[in-house]
């Protein structure tokens, strides 16, 4: 550790993906993070790389190779085969040292944001939690901060050979938006939360082109200070929000009569082929379990079309649906806040407008 | 045996945020909280004391000298000491930076073989659950994050830690440090006993003076300076282009909304 110096950004260079996979199954995210991966190696003119981790996991690599990955690094150990903070950070950071990537992206899953920062502290470098957007080119970045801010982007002055990562994240619970850098150290590190960035299509030809490469694994017992004693898959079928195309989501709006409001807003989802996601309200008012739940401490989602029954729209709920193609809100409050993210709104009771709406889908 | 419990206090988001013209937030014109999380945490160091009546709960807050507030309502839930760490060198801290100085003031408490360290998991300002199992790499001891359960014996600590999918088992020994959910427990209130005993329970402030021996403490490891992430650049969050409000509410509002919808191609 004492021989890794990170302070030279020319030692670094290449995108990095850690790709987490549980019990063999690569994680969805891991797909976004490369598509997402891809475009900044390509900014950048290098190379783009999965890292992962696990029991016989080779079997798993070329996937990766198909949502953009050039190469996938391979640390296999059946001491990697459940996630453990101490194995995975020893052997994460032995491959950043010896290989010197520029940036490492982890997906913000529970076990990302688990070992993320560890990494980080590990490597003495930065590490910025739950980025919306990343850019390293700075026409790039102009652009975006012209289509999201106010900020007289033209009269910034900007190092147009900046080759930095530029991280944007949602900060105060998104009262503000903030683009933090991380000038001094390498890798810059960042986590982007499940359903933030775009998929890009599958290819055959890349996956085929991909270079599969194993890594050596060094573990001692004195790396090893926590023990899994069995990992439960909670049977109840979780809802998949994050890949939802059509979320109808409810909020304390259905209060009057909870039973229907829940079969109502089932009943758009289904004949919508979408899924029921939750307020925040919803879920603590026990009405819907807490992995329905959208928002700042719940899920983000970015479906085609975001159906709001009963929802007020509080700033901690539209950080998590804001993004969603179309967004329709019906709240008997015409000055809901819900209505400022809304695409489509109608003034109205739900138990009223939510039947129509059932009843118009259902003809289209 | 000590249980740490670090803590911090936030601005209120649930309510209206003022922004200042720069871009960056008014936190003076905002109420403050003690993080959520936090007092899960403080919960269950509380829990695992009614069980240990021999250990000591002690806080460790890093923020400005309103933080006292805070540590005083928390001494009064029933936590045995409040350690204060504060100062200007301080200011500025991104999460290595605040994890590197917590550390410190952890370290300068004296980490035993028997003691836990509890954080929040997050904290609502920054939402970035990174200074709980930083603090664990700097002191160098394990950590267990998204605890649901937890039960001790002897020094052997079993926690359920939940995933997004289920949950796994995991063991590990003291020292350690766990970051807390609200699943894991229901915070107590204080008591009228607590409110009248918090002012008498030690209370410390820790500044630079205090810490600057400390291995963990150096210029460039701390504050600003010490911070590996700088903010570039912030603004308000993009309002999103008007979107249209529909007239009325009844079967041919509805109608309108759907071959809105499907002219756009959205169904
Ligand atoms: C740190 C933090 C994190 C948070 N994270 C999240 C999060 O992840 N997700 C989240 O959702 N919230 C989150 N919240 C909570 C958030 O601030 C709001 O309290 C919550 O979103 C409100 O839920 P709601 O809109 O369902 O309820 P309410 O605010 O009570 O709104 C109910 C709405 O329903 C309308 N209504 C009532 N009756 C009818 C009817 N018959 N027909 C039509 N409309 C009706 C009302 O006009 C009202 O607008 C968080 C808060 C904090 C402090």
């Amino acid at each position: 550790m004492s021989t890794f110096v990170n302070t030279d950004p020319n030692a670094f260079r290449g995108v990095w993906v850690f790709c987490e996979q549980r019990e063999g199954e690569l994680n969805p995210t891991d797909f976004e993070l490369l598509s997402e991966g891809r475009k900044l190696a390509d900014d950048l003119g290098v190379e783009l790389c999965g890292l992962l981790l696990g029991d016989d996991v080779e079997g798993l690599a070329k996937e990766l190779g198909g949502y953009g990955a050039d190469r996938v690094y391979v640390c296999q150990d059946p001491r990697l085969a459940h996630y453990t903070t101490d194995a995975y950070t020893k052997v994460i950071c032995d491959v950043v040292m010896d290989k010197k990537p520029e940036i490492v992206l982890i997906g913000a899953t529970n076990i990302g944001r688990d070992l993320g920062p560890r990494c980080a502290a590990r490597l003495h470098t930065g590490l910025t939690a739950d980025c919306t957007h990343l850019d390293v080119d700075v026409a790039k970045y102009k652009e975006f901060l012209k289509s999201t801010s106010t900020l007289d982007v033209d009269g910034m002055k900007f190092d147009e050979n900046d080759r930095g990562l530029k991280m944007t994240r949602p900060a105060f619970g998104g009262h503000l938006m903030a683009t933090i850098i991380c000038p001094r150290f390498r890798p810059q590190m960042s986590t982007v939360r499940p359903g933030v960035m775009k998929c890009a299509p599958f290819d055959q030809a890349r996956a085929d082109a991909c270079v599969v490469e194993l890594c050596p694994v060094s573990l001692d017992v004195s790396d090893l200070r926590t023990r899994v004693l069995e990992v439960v898959k909670e049977a109840k079928t979780a809802v998949d929000l994050i890949g939802a195309e059509v979320v109808v989501s409810v909020g304390h709006g259905i209060s009057k009569d909870v039973k229907r409001g829940l079969e109502l807003a089932q009943a758009l989802a289904d004949t919508l082929h979408g899924v029921v996601g939750a307020s925040r309200a919803a879920v603590d008012a026990g009405w819907l379990s807490a992995d329905h739940q959208v928002g700042q401490t719940g899920k983000t989602v970015r479906p085609r079309i975001y159906i709001a029954l009963g929802i007020s729209g509080a700033i901690q709920h539209k950080a998590g649906m804001q993004d969603s193609e179309c967004i329709i809100a019906v709240n008997s409050n015409p000055d809901a806040p819900i209505f400022e993210a809304a695409d489509y709104g109608i003034v109205g009771d739900l138990f009223q407008v939510a039947p129509l709406m059932v009843e118009c889908a259902r003809g289209n | 045996m000590k249980f740490i419990v670090c803590v911090k206090q936030v601005p209120d988001t649930s309510g209206k945020v003022a922004v200042k013209a720069d871009g960056t937030m008014d936190r003076a014109s905002m109420a403050t909280i003690t993080n959520p999380d936090d007092l899960n945490a403080v919960e269950a160091a509380l829990a695992l004391k009614d069980a240990n009546p021999e250990a000591k709960v002690v806080l460790v807050s890093m923020g400005p000298p309103p933080a006292a507030g805070m540590l005083r309502e928390l001494l009064a839930m029933g936590c045995d000491e409040a350690v204060l760490v504060s100062g200007r060198e301080f200011g500025g801290s991104d999460t290595f930076a605040t994890s590197q100085i917590l550390a410190a003031a952890i370290a300068h408490l004296g980490l035993e073989d028997d003691d836990i360290i509890f954080c929040g998991r997050q904290a609502i300002d920054g939402d970035t659950a990174q200074v709980g199992p930083q603090i664990a790499e700097k002191l160098n001891i394990p950590q267990v994050s998204y605890a649901a359960d937890l039960t001790l014996r002897g020094n052997t600590l079993t926690v359920k830690r939940m995933l997004e999918d289920g949950y796994m088992t995991i063991q590990t020994h003291t020292p350690c440090l766990v970051t807390c959910i609200k699943e894991l427990n229901t915070p107590r209130y204080m008591t009228v006993r607590g409110i009248l005993e918090c002012d008498q329970k030690p209370y410390t402030v820790y500044d630079y003076e205090t810490l600057k021996d400390e291995p963990l403490i150096e210029p460039d490891t701390i504050g600003l300076k010490g911070s590996p992430t700088n903010v570039y650049k912030s603004f308000s969050p993009p309002v999103k282009g008007a979107g249209v409000m529909l007239e009325g509410c009844g079967k041919e509002t509805v109608e309108q909304l759907f071959a809105a919808l499907a002219e756009k191609h959205i169904i």
